[in-house]
């Protein structure tokens, strides 16, 4: 049995290493993938395109605007002449931001009124809309507290010392600078791994089915289970390797910390790694030709990666879809990565990942190898 | 485990493909409908019929790779449905397809496919050299088996099915796609291992092939429509005789005489017609009057020997018309 199974995952190892587009495949995407996502994979909002327009043209106006330009946040654009003008430039995309100053902004501040200051955001993306009118009302309030104090200065300066104030002190752990690349690179690691992994073993085993090599291998005595193993065990391996190279790569480059334990983080990926193979193989087992194989993949990996808590918090999704990330192996697995990067957690916080994958990959591929004996049929 | 050589004796001793009842549906459609066969140690047994009829069925539920819904299968002493790794340890299977894999070096699918037969090591090079020599590879080894003409992959894909000996080879239409030469060549091998005691069950659509066998069964929808030596096929399976009637037009011909009393059977044969007929003495003027009537020109009439294919017309035809009526 064993030699039987030596011979398979030595033809598997020279099918896969002879070809040169194999060999390619294998290396060279998942590093340019993991470098171009981790720069694209960002939350961050800065030098948002900002169009403003002043009807007061009083000393005050132009210093609020002043902080405008002088925030890395916004960059901003020559003013608008009117406000059909500021409209038509929002319009068109050619800013986010729209701050308009109405004429009585100044007056209003002297007599203590409160002055209104309009700023349209340019919502189609609603996530950075929110994070830029932030940004907006910061500087607002930022200026607004200047000015009461400047105000308070020259007319009571005796005030000024015992002016309350409430200082925040807001210490980010983990992510000290709140970088959004810190969260997605560990990320980008799990979910480039997933399509690496469910593609190349659900190929594998329907290109043979596919040309025939199946029926000729099937007709000596190796058993379905020890044709699955040795199939999938070569596929495990350079799913390893790919998983340490994605990782190394994306760590190093964007220098994001790995603060947890080695081990903790592959005892993760082997896990998550059954789990992946038991998925490629249930799709070869419903998939008769590659491109039945590529569709079936596709219809997996998109929500696998949606439920997983990759860009979109599980915590916000409703109750329902929460129950349904329970399904996604890649959820647990991001759990341990960012763990492991980021928190430098052991296996003390990760072991209802470890165990949920442990199961999930077993349950898979026991799925898959019974099917695999019925799709022989 | 009995050696290779061991189980070659036991198999030789005994029948090697028993058959009974054996049936395959898939849905509504038979596949295969309650075939009866037995196949004897040392013969060269074909299969007969056109696509469709049920042969690569058959052949595939005596290799063990398709579940029979009825009936059962023995092969070389074991049953297919209970134990069909014994069956595969057994038999030599090629498929209609070639299916080596074609990425891999000549040498390296004969390792493979020894390794999955468990080739004792002790044997191993002598049968590498064989199978070399066989397939007029020596020499070769290293080529990728992509870059094989067809024959060569023909040759090389018999012998890696029959790297562990089996007493028993299945080759599914195993000539489709190789040039004349090297089916000739093909078919000089089976025989030189039916002479060395190996039982080859080989399906086939080409009649010239279906000459070359001991024995025969002809399979029509998934039925064993007859059963024999090609002379015994030839003598028996026609009720009455033939004739070859060269004429023009050949169509109008044909339908003419499909009408014609006395005539049981007509079949356009290359640029004759074939006519199956009671009575050989007086149906040629019967057949000449009836065509000069509708102003065919006759070129010859004359009696002769059926071939195998008239065989299969006949009683395919023989068979449709029982079940119109």
């Amino acid at each position: 049995m064993l030699a039987r199974m030596k011979q398979m995952m030595k033809k598997e190892f020279i099918q896969v290493l002879r070809d040169k587009r194999t060999r390619f495949i294998l290396i060279i995407p998942p590093i340019v993938q993991m470098l171009v996502f981790g720069y694209a994979a960002n939350f961050e909002v800065h030098h948002v395109p900002t169009v403003v327009l002043d009807y007061d043209h009083s000393q005050e106006s132009r210093d609020l605007l002043s902080h405008f330009t002088a925030s890395s946040y916004f960059s901003v654009q020559p003013p608008a002449a009117d406000a059909t003008q500021l409209h038509a430039v929002i319009e068109r995309g050619g800013a986010a931001v729209g701050i308009e100053i109405d004429a009585g902004f100044a007056r209003a501040l002297r007599k203590g009124q409160p002055a209104p200051l309009q700023v349209i955001v340019d919502a189609t993306n609603s996530n950075s809309a929110l994070i830029a009118a932030g940004y907006v009302s910061q500087i607002a309030s930022g200026f607004a507290q200047q000015y009461q104090r400047e105000t308070m200065a020259r007319i009571a300066p005796q005030w000024v010392a015992i002016l309350p104030s409430v200082e925040l002190a807001s210490r980010p752990w983990y992510n000290p600078d709140l970088l959004s690349r810190w969260f997605f690179v560990p990320g980008i690691v799990g979910s480039l791994t997933l399509v690496l992994v469910i593609t190349l073993t659900a190929f594998a085993v329907v290109r043979e089915r596919e040309i025939g090599t199946l029926e000729q291998i099937m007709v000596t005595p190796i058993r379905p289970a020890e044709f699955i193993l040795s199939k999938t065990l070569p596929f495990f391996l350079i799913g390893l390797f790919d998983v340490s190279l994605i990782a190394v790569v994306g760590s190093l480059w964007f220098e994001v910390p790995f603060r947890g334990h080695i081990s903790v983080l592959v005892l993760g990926a082997v896990l998550f790694l059954l789990c992946m193979l038991g998925v490629g193989l249930l799709i070869s087992t419903v998939s008769a030709t590659q491109q039945q194989a590529m569709v079936t993949s596709f219809f997996f990996i998109m929500p696998a990666i949606t439920f997983s808590g990759f860009g979109f918090p599980i915590s916000t999704m409703p109750h329902w879809l929460q129950l349904m990330t329970y399904a996604s192996p890649l959820r647990y697995f991001l759990v341990v990565l960012r763990g492991s990067y980021l928190k430098g957690v052991g296996m003390e916080v990760l072991w209802p990942q470890m165990a949920a994958m442990a199961a999930l990959g077993l349950g898979l591929l026991t799925v898959a190898i019974l099917r695999f004996h019925k799709s022989l049929d | 485990m009995p050696s290779a050589r061991e189980m070659w004796r036991m198999a030789e001793s005994s029948n090697s493909v028993v058959i009974q009842g054996l049936t395959k549906r898939f849905g509504r459609f038979v596949a295969v409908n309650h075939i009866n066969l037995e196949v004897r140690a040392g013969e060269v047994f074909g299969f007969l019929g056109p696509n469709g009829a049920g042969k690569s069925t058959t052949i595939r539920m005596l290799c063990g790779l398709l579940r029979p819904t009825e009936g059962s299968a023995n092969v070389a002493g074991f049953d297919v449905a209970q134990k069909p790794e014994m069956v595969r340890q057994n038999i030599g299977y090629m498929s209609q397809k070639f299916s080596l894999y074609n990425d891999l070096r000549v040498i390296e699918n004969i390792r493979l496919f020894a390794g999955l037969y468990s080739v004792p090591a002790g044997q191993l090079q002598s049968r590498i050299d064989w199978v070399l020599e066989m397939a007029n590879l020596k020499g070769q080894e290293r080529l990728i088996t992509a870059t094989l003409p067809g024959g060569w992959k023909q040759r090389l894909a018999l012998g890696c099915a029959v790297l562990h000996k089996p007493p028993i080879l299945f080759l599914d239409e195993p000539t489709s796609g190789v040039d004349p030469i090297a089916r000739r060549q093909f078919w000089e091998l089976i025989h030189q291992m039916a002479d060395e005691g190996v039982t080859v069950f080989v399906t086939t659509h080409y009649m010239e092939e279906a000459e070359y066998c001991n024995r025969l069964a002809l399979i029509f929808r998934g039925a064993i429509v007859a059963l024999g030596s090609p002379s015994e096929l030839k003598q028996n399976s026609i009720r009455g005789e033939l004739l070859l009637v060269e004429c023009t037009p050949l169509g109008e011909a044909l339908e003419i005489l499909q009408s014609v009393p006395g005539v049981i059977d007509a079949a356009v044969f290359g640029n004759a017609l074939h006519l199956v007929v009671e009575n050989v003495q007086t149906a040629p003027a019967q057949v000449s009057t009836s065509l000069a009537e509708r102003n065919v020109a006759v070129q010859r009439i004359e009696r002769i020997r059926p071939s195998l294919e008239d065989v299969f017309v006949a009683l395919t035809t023989m068979k449709d018309a029982e079940r119109a009526a």
